[in-house]
């Protein structure tokens, strides 16, 4: 049985860097498609992982060890934070380990390798960008971590298996605290997963770029697994919006058909998660990056709004 | 009680009293004159529909009046005179930046964290299931008089002021099942006829000194003081 338990959680590991490709690839097209293009097939994403990987990786000459590192550690790092993530089932051995602190702790190590493997070639464009990275991440982290102590404060854990299983085993309640939770933590993915209207994923542009311009220097694998590596912490912050604010249909066994069918509710949640994700990005322009405090500091206000309504409007009833 | 506990209505009216709170940071906060209108008429909107919600789960019927009120008077009529008066003074495209958001958001927070404390003592009394509002909606009558204070621009005092009036209503709604009705209709006429004198006022002033930025005014006196 356990052996059962850790293979099922082996799995659903490798489900993560199996489907980011496919979100991604689901949001671009919906994106041409608003945009009035065709768009490249859902699976484009796949392909240009695998013309990444069988490319040659090109290396700068001033390049230190860390350079060649980081996208390994980025990678993995992103990867354990994203396996944590309850996605068909909270009863695994890995939901011990699935506590939000940790979670946030591993997205900030692999984006501590990834600002220093930006600055480590000394280019220009490098170190701008970790700059901008640590400037929107220095703001959105106190904004995530708000809206997860909100969730705790009702929970009366940190752990995400555990709010899962709270919820799922009380009756539905409406919570105004949840409801800001979720409104904080949405613009924090946004912020943090690099979309519009922080940064835009499909440009290349000197002014405005975050995430390429600290990826700009490489090429090959390296380029392949940074690359991976955002795109699996999109599907991270896709799963966490969808499992924990509205848990319905996660398996609390390990019964198959219970899994099969907590797949299906996931992917379609994810789903409409894109295609909401593909809307606001169509409608909106990217702002300027001296906006980003004030988009941020929406952020927290409405995740301290969160934890002041539990407070006041849900504890003393 | 837990809140699982509460009937789905009252769960509702938390729901919507959060964001009532939230409307008035957002009024707080709004640069264009004419977003801190929509704010306010939001606002106005969610206050009528807690006090309809009150009314059909408390048995106060008399409420279903004070929320119809609420709704023609703060959500359509008021918004609307105030528009066209933004319109006629051509503010329409006017910003009006705050200096220190961060710290203005800080500010009002500390006020909300302090209204719940000032309410702690009714709340350990057993009162109303709606006792908890009173904390928010004291909270919305200091955000608004924050406003009133910070803010330089003649018309977003005057959502203030109106905000502090939203405050209230929600405090009596939610506390006491709403004040009498001549108290209402006494409170709603002088609420308008504030209104229709504001907006006289802001003709007088932009006229007078080519702003509505009120600290001007000020600034005037002194000027006219150094050179005497």
């Amino acid at each position: 049985m356990m052996f059962i338990e850790w293979l099922l959680a082996f799995v659903q590991a490798l489900l993560y860097v199996a489907l980011a490709p496919l979100l991604v690839g689901w949001i671009r097209t919906l994106k041409a498609r608003l945009q009035n293009r065709r768009g490249p097939s859902v699976l484009q994403s796949y392909r240009d992982l695998y013309k990444l990987f069988a490319k040659e990786a090109r290396m700068a000459h001033s390049a230190s060890l860390l350079f060649r590192a980081a996208p390994y550690i980025v990678f993995v790092a992103t990867w354990l934070a994203a396996a944590a993530v309850p996605f068909v089932t909270t009863s695994l051995p890995t939901a011990a380990m699935a506590d939000v602190i940790v979670i946030a702790g591993l997205l900030a190590l692999a984006r501590f390798f990834l600002a220093l493997a930006a600055m480590d070639v000394g280019t220009a464009f490098g170190g701008m960008g970790a700059s901008r990275e640590m400037f929107v991440s220095a703001l959105a982290e106190p904004a995530m971590l708000m809206a997860v102590f909100t969730l705790a404060m009702t929970a009366h854990s940190t752990n995400l298996a555990s709010m899962m299983d709270y919820q799922l085993f009380n009756d539905p309640v409406l919570r105004p605290s949840y409801m800001f939770a979720l409104a904080g933590l949405v613009l924090v993915a946004v912020a943090e997963t690099g979309r519009i209207p922080i940064d835009n994923p499909a440009t290349h542009l000197e002014l405005t770029m975050i995430h390429e311009a600290m990826i700009l220097e490489y090429s090959g694998r390296h380029l392949a697994l940074m690359e991976w590596a955002a795109q699996l912490k999109l599907l991270l912050y896709g799963v966490l919006l969808a499992n924990v604010f509205s848990p319905t249909g996660i398996a609390t066994t390990t019964d198959p058909g219970a899994l099969g069918l907590a797949l299906v509710v996931v992917m379609f949640k994810l789903a409409l998660l894109g295609v909401a994700l593909a809307i606001s990005e169509t409608v909106l322009a990217k702002m300027r990056l001296f906006r980003a405090p004030a988009f941020l500091n929406l952020a927290l206000l409405l995740t301290l709004l969160g934890l002041l309504s539990h407070v006041i409007l849900e504890v003393g009833v | 009680m837990s809140l699982g506990e509460l009937p789905f209505l009252q769960q509702l009216t938390l729901v919507l009293a959060a964001v009532v709170l939230f409307t008035s940071f957002a009024l707080l906060e709004q640069a264009r004159l004419v977003a801190a209108i929509h704010a306010f008429a939001w606002q106005g909107l969610l206050v009528a529909m807690v006090t309809a919600i009150v009314a059909a789960s408390g048995g106060y019927p008399h409420l279903f009046f004070s929320a119809a009120l609420t709704l023609g008077l703060k959500v359509l009529l008021i918004p609307w005179m105030l528009h066209r008066l933004v319109h006629r003074l051509q503010l329409d495209r006017h910003r009006e930046p705050l200096r220190r958001p961060a710290l203005i958001t800080m500010a009002a927070l500390a006020l909300v964290i302090f209204s719940y404390w000032l309410v702690l003592p009714l709340v350990q009394q057993e009162l109303l299931f709606t006792r908890n509002i009173v904390a928010v909606s004291l909270a919305v009558v200091l955000i608004g008089l924050l406003m009133m204070v910070i803010r330089a621009q003649a018309v977003v005092q005057v959502l203030g002021f109106m905000s502090i009036e939203n405050g209230l209503f929600l405090a009596a709604v939610s506390a006491t099942g709403g004040m009498p009705l001549v108290v209402e209709l006494g409170v709603a006429f002088d609420v308008l006829v504030a209104m229709v004198l504001f907006g006289v006022f802001f003709f007088q002033i932009s006229e007078s000194i080519d702003s509505l930025d009120v600290d001007r005014l000020n600034s005037l006196t002194e000027r006219a003081e150094e050179e005497s």
